[in-house]
Parts: C-alpha cells; structure tokens; sequence
C-alpha cells in the first residue's frame, strides 16, 4: 500500500474511532500493522528533533512547561498531549495533527514517556535531547525493583544522540552521565544547598529514625564537589523562585503548589534552553513559567461555595512528603483519600514510608478510600487525629466541605479518588473537563 | 520490678539504610508505639553495616532491600552472625522481612547468578524466580492467628525438611508459590515476605514480639488497655482486595 494512503486510512480510523468514542490508541495500532516505520520517519523530519521526558514523578507537569516554554519562543511544537504513552499513543497522536497531505506542522516533538515504554521507543526514534528528571519508589508493583527502573532510564541516556539533561541531585539519574554514548553531552539542573535537604532522596528517605532535619539530613556530597548546574534552583518563595541560568540570577512568578512543581519547573528551562541553543532568550523563558497552570490533579484548585478546594494527587512516598511540605498544616482543612485500584497501585506499603508529623498539631478532618482504614491506622501510628473515617468518598467529601469553615481545604488523594472526587465536585461546581 | 526500674525496651533496626523499602518502617513503628501504649519505655536503635555491635538489644526488626543493599548487608550479616545465633538461644525475638528473611536463611542465588551466604538462622535456600509474586496476602499461623499482608518479592524460598513456617497461605503466593507456605519460625524469629507493613495490620504479631522480648527479662506485657478497631477495620478491607 502507498504510504499516503496508509495514512489516510490511519486517519480514516481515527475518526472513525473518535465518533465511537474508543481508545485513542486504535488507530496507531493500525498504522502500526500496515507501516511499522510511520512514528520513525515522521518524528526524524522535524528540523530540531526529538525531545523525550522521562522519570518516575513529574512528567507531565515538566512535558506541559516544556512545550509551552519553546512555544513562547515561536516553535511548533508537537507533544502527545494525551498521555498515551506508547510508540502506537505517538502514531495516533501523530495523525491527528497531520493535515490533508500528512505534513506535521512542527519544528520539535516532546514526549512523555513512561521508563517502560521509553525503552521500547527510543530502540525505533533516536532522541535529540532526554531530559531523565528522577527515580523514585513508585508503583513498584508493576516495575519490580527501583534498579530496574534504572536500567531502563540508562538505556534512554544511551539512545539521545545530543544532550541529556540530568538532575544532579538524584544519585541514580546523575550517576548516568557516566556511560552515555559517544559525542552526547550533558547539562545539569540541581537545586542549591540550601534547597536539597527539603527534596530526600529515596535512600535518604527513611534513614533509621532520623527526620527530615534540613541543613542536618543532607548526607550527600556538597555542591563544590558536583557539576555545575546551567539552571539552579536557588529559593522558593511564596510565589516566586530565584534561579540561577547561565551563572545569571533571575526571579520568576510560578503559580504553582509544591516545592517539587518549581524543581519540574527548573528541568523544564534547562530541557528548554537545550533545544534553543545559545539564541535562547533566558528572560522570557523565565518571564513565560508564571504563565504556567497546574496540569491535571497537580495542584489545581477548584472554587466550592465560594471556597477554594485544592486536589493534590499524591503516588509516592517523596511527592506525598513533599507536598505536605509546601505549606502550613494548620491554615487547611484537610481531607485524605486513598484509593488502591490498579491504577493507583494495589500496594499501600507506601504510607508508611511517608512521615506525617506535619499533621499532628492540626489533624486530619476526613479519611476516605478504599484504604481509608490503611490511612488512619497510619496516621494514628504518627500520633496525628483523625476527625472521622469514611470510606465513601461522596459522603465523604460532603462531610469534608461542610465541617471546613472558614478555613481553605486541601485533599491528597490517589489517582483513581482524585477521578472519582473531580466527578462529583463537577456535580457542585463547574470542574473543567479533562 | 517497679516500672520505673526497668531500663528501656530496646528494638534494633537492622540494616535501615540498606533493607528498608515497601514500608517496612512501619513495623519499627508499631513496634515502638504499641510498647509505648503498654507504658513501656522504648528506644530504637540503628544498626547499618560496619557499626559496632550493640551491646543491649531485646528485639530485632529488618526489611527488604534492592539486590544491591543485600551484598553490602551479607558481608556485615556474617561478621554479627555470632551475636546473632546467641540472641536466638537465648529466645530473643526479631522480625525478619523479605531480604532479611531470604539472608536469615542458608543462601541466596541472586538474578543474575550470584549466591549470596546467609547466616542459616533458618534452614532454608532462596533462588531468585523468573517473575516477581506480587500482591495481597492472607495466611493462617497455628500460633498467631491471620496473617495479612502485600508480597512483592522475586526470590523462590524453599524451606528444609525441619523448618516450621510462619502460616500457610489462605490466598497468595507464599514462600514459593507452590508448596502452600509463608514465612518461617524458628524460636522467637519471625521471617516473612510480608510487607504492608505487616505489624500495623497484624497487632497480634506485633504484641508477640514484645511479649517474647520481656519473657526474656523476666517480665511480661502489661494489660492492653488501648483498642485495635483500626487494625481490625484496615485488616477487614486488606483480606477482601483482588490480588
Ligand atoms: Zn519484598
């Protein structure tokens, strides 16, 4: 078959599927079958490449911040912005974009990838740049051991041709930089001494007893001794973050919850700066990252009788920490939800990994979820109140909102509790869809 | 012995830094808060490789590691393995979790071919299995009643002639995923791929540990005068979840 109308017939599919409502997925599966090398030679015509993002936490909010940095900068930009995740995700998407005559209006793709499935993706498209953000525990019931997880974000690093962009101080992301392919360079983004101890590593996680002391914790080496970064984290304040890029301070608006989104926010430069080059206009880059909202269930908050509700999704040990970290307990209701579907993980083991001495002082107002008594046995152990468990997450987040007062709430919550939550807010309020 | 004589209830962390994923802080944990509800004075205490020996200890506690935290902690395990044999006899009890549990026992063959020493506390041999079983557990132990639990481990364990196990499996995969056991016992030891943590959701295991601790003092647990309603409620749900 010519390759034109195999990708006709790939778009045929798509529409027809999307007027059946099925998977997005579907009609790169076709295309697939009927032109294994679609994704290959389509993705190796965009003059400034391939850009892979990849990682354990923070893909999605990074990808979004990357493609709207280098769209501010006048590129276009093609992305999988429906999380699909596959090379077949990135076909479909692929076709989607394509007009009549199958050209893709792009200059430079960036794509999410899961560590899994960039593996597979990156043995048929070789990345221009791959930025590896982190390993962290997570969800370790489908991917076995953190050192597999490694091996397959090693692989990833081995196939970028030009630049990977590494966090420095993730020991298992750093150490990559020391078998890379020949002739692939590295730049750096890190976080200032004084900002590490509040971002432990998996390994710094549970150290005996020890808390999270910061400025005492930090056993890892000191920044002299580490490579420099081209963008540094330098200060979070309570809107802004000082960064260093290029040896330059600059001071940038993010309108984002949580220490860890501002980090995301620092890869997303770096990544950013790769793909422009030394023509890179630092200033409205860092003037364009205040623009940036919240992507799905990192932090959006929603308006409930005239009270502001953030949902904060909450899969890991260090991003539940961190984000119990990003503000006061005691100025919010606050509300936990978890859930153990498969897709929020069927193993809990997790929240015993997570310290919640944060909440002592003010409590907890509601737990709910299928594991809401894993949750409150939890943080009875941690000494903190629970008003009242409720494993039904309607009845639940009508206690929740009714009890709050005055005060704003704030619900950490799994995956599939935070799909079930935003459903029946949209039944109170308006929620925008997905 | 008035209370106030008693010097401190003390729990030995093995390996923290090393063997210490899937939330088996928590059983550190339970450990230290349920002693400290039956009014005990309680102390924990670290003991990662090459520390000196401790030269108090009444309960030990170890987890599960990555390949990689087992061969730095096989090296120190052989180097203790001593103190730890007499501990046994003397009916110490200690809680041994997944890579813990596998070192606890004769040997080891790594993924990747390797057969790491264990201190044979336990006779058995773990080989590492071409999947990972993973998911929720239910077992029944003749002395401890149900034990629930999440498995996530790759090692085969295949217990000798002699070995009691822990329980046997209700639903899951156990030791090997064939011969219908979980864990195993010898003395007060306690070795098991239960994470989840186990002792949060399993208070009878945990006030077993105490009570093995203080009969070895001479003592005996106060009378429980908290409830465990969470434990239950948590336990309820665990035992009804798919796989
Ligand atoms: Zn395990």
């Amino acid at each position: 078959m010519s390759r034109p109308l195999v990708r006709a017939l790939g778009q045929g599919v798509r529409w027809a599927t999307s007027l059946r409502g099925g998977g997005s997925a579907f009609p790169g599966l076709v295309m697939e079958k009927l032109h294994p090398r679609f994704v290959q030679e389509e993705l190796a015509k965009l003059p400034l490449g391939v850009v892979v993002i990849s990682g354990t936490n923070g893909k999605t909010t990074t990808t979004k911040m990357t493609v709207q940095l280098l769209r501010s900068q006048g590129l276009r930009v093609f992305t999988n912005r429906t999380g699909s995740n596959f090379v077949r995700g990135v076909a479909a998407s692929l076709l989607a974009e394509m007009d009549a005559f199958g050209r893709l209006a792009a200059d430079v793709a960036v794509l999410e990838l899961d560590e899994a499935h960039a593996v597979h993706f990156v043995k048929q498209v070789q990345p221009r740049i791959g930025l590896l953000l982190n390993i962290m525990r997570d969800q370790l019931d489908r991917f076995g051991e953190i050192d597999t997880t490694r091996r397959m974000l090693r692989q990833v690093a081995r196939a970028t041709t030009g630049t990977v962009v590494l966090n420095r101080e993730d020991p298992r992301i750093a150490s990559l930089a020391e078998d890379l392919s020949d002739g692939t360079a590295v730049s750096w983004f890190g976080l200032s001494d004084a900002l590490r101890p509040m971002f432990p590593s998996d390994d710094d996680m549970r150290d005996g007893l020890r808390q999270v002391d910061p400025g005492e914790q930090d056993t890892q080496v000191p920044s002299s001794s580490r490579p420099d970064a081209e963008v540094l984290l330098e200060a979070v304040n309570a809107r802004s973050v000082e960064l260093d890029v290029r040896g330059r301070a600059h001071e940038a608006t993010v309108d984002l919850y949580g220490v860890y989104n501002q980090y995301n926010a620092a890869a997303a430069l770096a990544v950013a700066l790769q793909v422009l080059g030394d023509s890179a206009d630092v200033a409205s880059l860092v003037a364009e990252l205040g623009k940036v909202t919240p992507a799905f269930g990192r932090g959006e908050t929603i308006t409930v009788q005239d009270k502001p509700l953030q949902l904060l999704l909450v899969k890991n040990p260090a991003g539940f920490r961190l984000s119990l970290a990003s503000a006061s307990a005691d100025a919010y209701a606050t509300m936990i939800a978890i859930n153990d579907q498969y897709a929020d993980g069927r193993d809990v083991s997790w929240l015993w990994d997570v310290d919640f001495d944060s909440l002592r002082e003010g409590g907890v107002d509601v737990v709910s979820g299928v594991r809401a008594w894993d949750m409150a046995l939890r943080l009875d152990y941690d000494l903190v109140p629970v008003a009242a468990v409720e494993p039904d997450l309607e009845t639940a987040l009508r206690r929740f909102i009714a009890g709050s007062g005055d005060r704003p709430m704030r619900i950490f919550c799994t995956y599939t509790a935070m799909l079930s939550l935003r459903k029946i807010l949209g039944g109170m309020t308006h929620v925008a869809a997905i | 012995m008035a209370e106030t004589d008693i010097e401190a209830l003390r729990i030995v962390q093995l390996y923290p830094r090393d063997m210490n994923i899937y939330g088996d802080w928590g059983n550190t944990l339970t450990l230290k808060r349920r002693a400290e509800r039956y009014g005990l004075a309680v102390e924990v205490h670290d003991h990662n490789p090459g520390d000196p020996w401790p030269e108090h200890a009444d309960l030990f506690v170890g987890g599960g590691g990555q390949d990689s935290g087992q061969f730095r902690v096989a090296e120190d395990l052989q180097a203790v393995a001593g103190h730890l044999h007499d501990a046994v006899a003397q009916g110490v009890p200690m809680l041994a979790i997944c890579g813990l549990y596998q070192l606890f026992g004769k040997s080891f063959r790594t993924g990747t071919g390797e057969t790491l020493t264990g201190i044979g506390i336990f006779d058995l041999e773990t080989v590492a299995g071409p999947e990972r079983l993973i998911g929720n557990i239910v077992t029944e132990s003749p002395d401890l009643g149900t034990i629930v639990g999440y498995e996530n481990h790759s090692g085969l364990t295949h217990l000798g002639a002699g070995q009691q196990p822990l329980a046997t499996v209700v639903s899951g995969a156990g030791n090997d995923g064939e011969d219908g056991t979980e864990g195993a016992r010898t003395a007060n030891v306690l070795g098991s791929y239960l994470h989840g943590s186990m002792l949060p959701k399993n208070p009878a295991v945990a006030d077993f540990l105490l009570s093995a601790a203080l009969a070895v003092r001479g003592d005996s647990l106060p009378e429980k005068t908290f409830d465990d309603t969470l434990a239950e409620r948590a336990r309820e749900v665990a035992s009804s979840r798919p796989r």
